[in-house]
């Protein structure tokens, strides 16, 4: 298999603090990948490391060949962003967000529209197509912040937690457009703390806790592995990652 | 110095998302840089003016509000641009989160940060300008002697947008941007031979006055709508040529370091 995400040695650290202290992991092309894990567990901080937006302490990661640390302009290029928290440009109305964000990466303003218009369209933001983002619901922000990683028409897509807080019509709504990505041959990464979610959407998933790797696998294969087939994979979140609360 | 190895031409991607902003509301950006400096020449150069006895300016004896008319575009060209890169950058750093989302596009930091710097600039650019237009219709300034105010203007504009930034990478809450206001901005704003002439001042207070910076953006631009250019501005122009870079060089350090880790 093709493997467009090579993750070595990764490690994290602030000062004394590690927040990744060394996972590796690779990710094939048009898969569904899983990032799961408790609070603090280091998923944000590796997408953040993944998508070239925060420096790398040890080890390395590679995308399409190229290096993390070497070439964050290209890999920026080819990646789609969906942060935990709303970044949209909350002084643009929606469809000016999706071609403001456009234009960065260098599509000619006539381009950049096109792309926007279309987006809104697929995303059924038409009627708020001119609204200003300040007055969306939560929902309805959260999609457009997923309609925004795709203005550069990615090879991967990331999405930090793309469902959480939305309702079940919002979140089933987002799942389709993940499949629709996977179909269209886009690499996708997931963190998410519903393991509903990622056992229907991952192909593969890591869990990840206190900075490392616990476990990988397909969701189906780890749940034979580790409850005998018998339960969900929140169960085997459980089981591995204990009950204790996190920070 | 891989800092400016990192600015790029995707500067203009920064700054035009804020001229987009600017002219949504084109109102509340146009206006105020149009209206300000005649408030203050009503205000002080009408009002308070006529109270003052002629001001002595290279040998010759002025009128008050000819006076401080120059003084008006260096004011226009500071407010505006320190403004935009304390709180305006400030709010899109901290609450607007502008910063991040554009950092997972193709710019980095750098790109980011300075694009700021030159947005801010182009504001204080434009009051600049706004300024001058007023003052030369007013029939306040020379020209074409006064153009030279309009690279004064840019080289200024760089200069305060630069300190505007580096005092939002150095306050942790955005209440604390009120310091720099009471200790930079608001004694440049009245000891930088704006209102006044410098002689006027104590001999200790002339030479503090000398070092604010201001002060060479308002020398300058005295002589230019003066019409009196002297080789003596050299040491104005390169006090503002030295110290830009470096404040510029600065801000985009220290913002860099406060925003990544």
């Amino acid at each position: 298999m093709d493997r467009i995400i090579k993750a070595r040695g990764l490690v994290k650290r602030y000062g004394s603090l590690t927040a990744v202290a060394g996972i590796d992991f690779e990710v094939g092309r048009g898969e569904c990948f899983g990032l799961l894990g408790p609070n603090g567990a280091g998923k944000t901080t590796t997408v953040h490391m993944l998508c070239c937006v925060l420096p790398i302490t040890a080890g390395d990661i590679e995308v399409c060949g190229l290096s993390a640390r070497e070439s964050p302009r290209l890999i920026k290029a080819m990646l789609g962003v969906c942060p935990q928290e709303s970044n949209l440009d909350t002084d643009f109305s929606v469809v000016h967000n999706l071609a403001s964000h456009a234009r960065c990466f260098d599509l000619p303003k006539a381009e950049a529209r096109r792309r926007a218009e279309a987006l809104v369209d697929r995303f059924r933001l038409r009627d708020k197509a001119d609204v200003c983002v300040d007055d969306l619901s939560g929902g309805l922000r959260k999609r457009l912040l997923v309609a925004r990683t795709l203005v550069n028409d990615p090879a991967i897509v990331l999405l930090d937690e793309p469902t959480t807080g939305l309702d079940p019509q919002s979140r089933h709504q987002i799942w389709d457009e993940v499949r629709a990505m996977k179909a269209a041959g886009v690499t996708v990464i997931l963190t998410t703390h519903y393991m509903e979610e990622a056992q229907l959407l991952c192909d593969r998933l890591v869990i990840v806790d206190q900075g490392r790797i616990i476990e990988s696998g397909a969701p189906q294969a780890l749940i034979a592995k580790h409850l005998g087939g018998q339960g969900t994979l929140e169960d085997m979140f459980l089981k591995l990652t204990g009950r204790q609360l996190r920070e | 110095m891989s800092l400016l190895r990192n600015i790029s031409y995707r500067v203009r991607h920064v700054w035009r998302r804020n001229l987009d902003v600017s002219l949504f509301g084109w109102k509340s950006t146009v206006l105020p840089p149009l209206l300000e400096p005649l408030l203050y020449l009503f205000a002080f150069g009408l009002g308070l003016g006529a109270y003052v006895e002629k001001v002595r300016f290279h040998g010759r004896l002025t009128d008050y509000l000819t006076f401080m008319a120059p003084g008006m575009i260096a004011v226009g060209v500071l407010f505006h641009s320190i403004m935009e890169c304390m709180y305006g950058s400030f709010v899109r750093m901290r609450y607007q989160r502008t910063f991040d989302a554009m950092l997972t596009t193709p710019l980095l930091m750098e790109d980011i940060l300075a694009g700021e710097i030159l947005w801010g600039a182009t504001k204080g650019l434009f009051a600049g300008l706004a300024v001058l237009l007023v003052i030369g219709v007013w029939g306040l300034a020379a020209f074409p002697a006064s153009l030279l105010v309009l690279p004064v203007a840019a080289l200024s504009g760089l200069l305060f947008a630069g300190f505007g930034l580096l005092f939002a990478s150095v306050s942790p809450y955005i209440d604390n941007l009120n310091l720099p206001v009471f200790f930079f901005i608001n004694p440049m704003f009245l000891f930088s031979g704006t209102f006044f002439p410098l002689d006027n001042l104590p001999k200790w207070l002339r030479a503090a006055a000398w070092c604010l910076p201001l002060t060479h953006t308002v020398e300058i631009m005295r002589a230019a709508t003066f019409g009196v250019l002297t080789t003596r501005l050299w040491w104005s122009a390169a006090y503002l040529a030295v110290l830009t870079p470096v404040v510029c060089y600065a801000a985009i350090l220290l913002m860099k370091r406060r925003l990544i880790k």
